[in-house]
């Protein structure tokens, strides 16, 4: 009887990337026996985005060796992978969505796994630049790649300190490129770190010999026939065989929005990565969502966020109530650093910097709200990184003196107060 | 050529053949439960915990510092903890049996 009243649901997601795939095979593991069926416009089989400005750009290797998941997993947990393939738009009335293409795709249950896709300035020069590159996938780090490997580009411009930007001209000076970073703000990092972090990154690249130039804003870029040369606001030219644009993203939120879903900044969802349509649910990147330990809504471009949101709607759909609580985090890898960060720092009005004057190379910052622990930057230092996670969720109050006081022992009963 | 055993926290007992790769990337193209390798690899969220076999323990060595440092706060961590990231195929594992960390 079970077995004839039992309907056959299907569950779609359009985008597969980390949150999309992660969401996929979660939902199997909650027990989900309807169809899967993933949409992605991008025609390779889904990969990890954050080597591909790491790693993969430095390294030899092709993109199938860094897959979230092999072909054959697909098709072991019966999740359909249609790649190459956009989505129009969304019929929430009629439970279905359209494809480029006008074919038509029901669906039971909606999760919008978009992402976000790399803003291009609008100044002139950048459609007619020679070897203008976003870095968002992997065609575009293949490419870059390869040019830098001809031989054909020496002379590199990357317009935006941010992680991406700083990832990436590590990267390209680890491949022997001659590199310079433009950056916007006084700055680097501005938006994300404490001064003393934007210091130590623009010393470490200079040890690199890769120029991190602050105060730059790019108005244009003239491409001659043999060079690029960007343009600044102050007057000053940078010539480039290359350019690298890292300034930022823009959610894809086009069809969400035009389906009349909720929009902030990002698409608005619950604590179980719901949207107001009850029926439709949006994870990763895409999303503008509440963080119970911040107190606010917010927005996260990071793995963690994708993998979380991803266990939190695959749990939601298949009945169970989750609720997501998750505290951020993030890494970074340039030349021989490691950052590790917990937290969102925003909002500090006291930070900490926990130095060995011995070691220059391995520190770490703590970001402080009064008496509460916001959030931990940990270079090289993943003691700091484990233990802030610790303070930042149980909401232990910390002794401030021992914490910069390098006679005190670095363990946690030690920074606790008393 | 190794074969690797991995003991799930269910119980269940998978073996794995690779060549190549770290043993992460294994078990996360096979679904090994419990192993998900959120960071691709590069020991940064410490879901791929695992305890070696004491008896294997010299062919895969040790944590490494971050290693033990990411496991510190742990209380499932051990002296055979390992983030199976940090170990990479070769011959010398042929045999292991790798329990996953709850």
């Amino acid at each position: 009887m079970s077995q004839i009243l039992k309907h056959q649901k299907t569950c779609v997601v359009i985008g597969a990337s980390h949150a999309g795939v992660n969401f996929a095979f979660a939902l199997r593991r909650e027990g989900w026996e309807g169809a899967i069926i993933l949409f992605d416009a991008d025609p390779e089989l889904p990969y990890h985005r954050p080597p591909l400005s790491k790693a993969y750009l430095t390294g030899d290797d092709e993109i199938d060796k860094n897959l979230l998941k092999s072909a054959e997993s697909y098709q072991r947990d019966n999740i359909a992978l249609k790649l190459g393939v956009s989505v129009s738009r969304i019929d929430r009335k009629e439970k279905k969505i359209v494809l480029h293409d006008g074919s038509i795709q029901a669906y039971d249950k909606l999760v919008i796994a978009t992402g976000a896709r790399p803003i291009m300035p609008v100044i002139p020069g950048t459609t007619t630049a020679r070897n203008l590159f976003p870095l968002r996938t992997a065609a575009h780090v293949s490419e870059i790649r390869a040019r830098i490997k001809s031989g054909s580009v020496t002379k590199v411009v990357v317009i935006g300190g941010g992680y991406i930007g700083l990832e990436t001209a590590a990267s390209l000076r680890k491949l022997g490129a001659d590199v310079t970073v433009l950056e916007r703000e006084e700055r680097i990092l501005s938006r994300v770190t404490a001064p003393e972090m934007s210091v130590f990154f623009q010393r470490l690249h200079a040890q690199h010999q890769v120029d991190v130039l602050t105060s730059k804003n790019v108005v244009s870029i003239e491409t001659n026939s043999e060079f690029n040369e960007v343009v600044c606001a102050d007057g000053d030219r940078f010539k480039a065989d290359m350019i690298i644009v890292g300034v930022g993203i823009h959610v894809n939120m086009e069809i969400a929005k035009k389906a009349g879903l909720s929009i902030k900044d990002g698409i608005q969802v619950d604590a179980s990565a719901r949207t107001n349509d009850e029926h439709i649910y949006a994870i990763g990147d895409c999303t503008f969502h509440y963080n119970p330990h911040y107190n606010r809504f917010i927005r996260l471009e990071s793995v963690q966020n994708a993998v979380d949101q991803a266990k939190v709607a695959a749990a939601a759909i298949c009945d169970k109530q989750p609720i997501y609580n998750s505290i951020p985090w993030f890494w970074s890898d340039q030349y021989d650093i490691k950052l590790q960060m917990v937290g969102l720092s925003q909002g500090y009005n006291q930070v900490l910097v926990r130095k060995d004057p011995e070691n220059e190379k391995s520190f770490s910052v703590w970001y402080f709200k009064d008496d509460s622990l916001l959030a931990v930057d940990a270079i090289n230092n993943a003691k700091a990184y484990v233990y802030g996670t610790k303070f930042i969720k149980s909401g232990e109050k910390l002794d401030k003196s021992k914490l910069s006081d390098l006679s005190v022992e670095f363990k946690p009963t030690n920074l606790v107060s008393e | 050529m190794a074969k690797i055993t991995f003991i799930t926290s269910e119980n269940e007992t998978i073996i794995l053949e690779g060549t190549e790769g770290s043993v992460m990337a294994l078990a996360v193209e096979n679904g090994v439960r419990g192993i998900d390798g959120d960071c691709g690899g590069v020991c940064s969220c410490a879901t791929c915990h695992v305890h070696v076999a004491p008896e294997d323990i010299d062919k895969t060595g040790v944590a490494s510092e971050i290693e033990t440092d990411m496991l510190e706060l742990d209380d499932n961590a051990d002296e055979y903890s390992r983030l199976c990231c940090q170990l990479e195929i070769n011959e010398a594992l042929d045999g292991i049996v790798l329990t996953v960390a709850k």
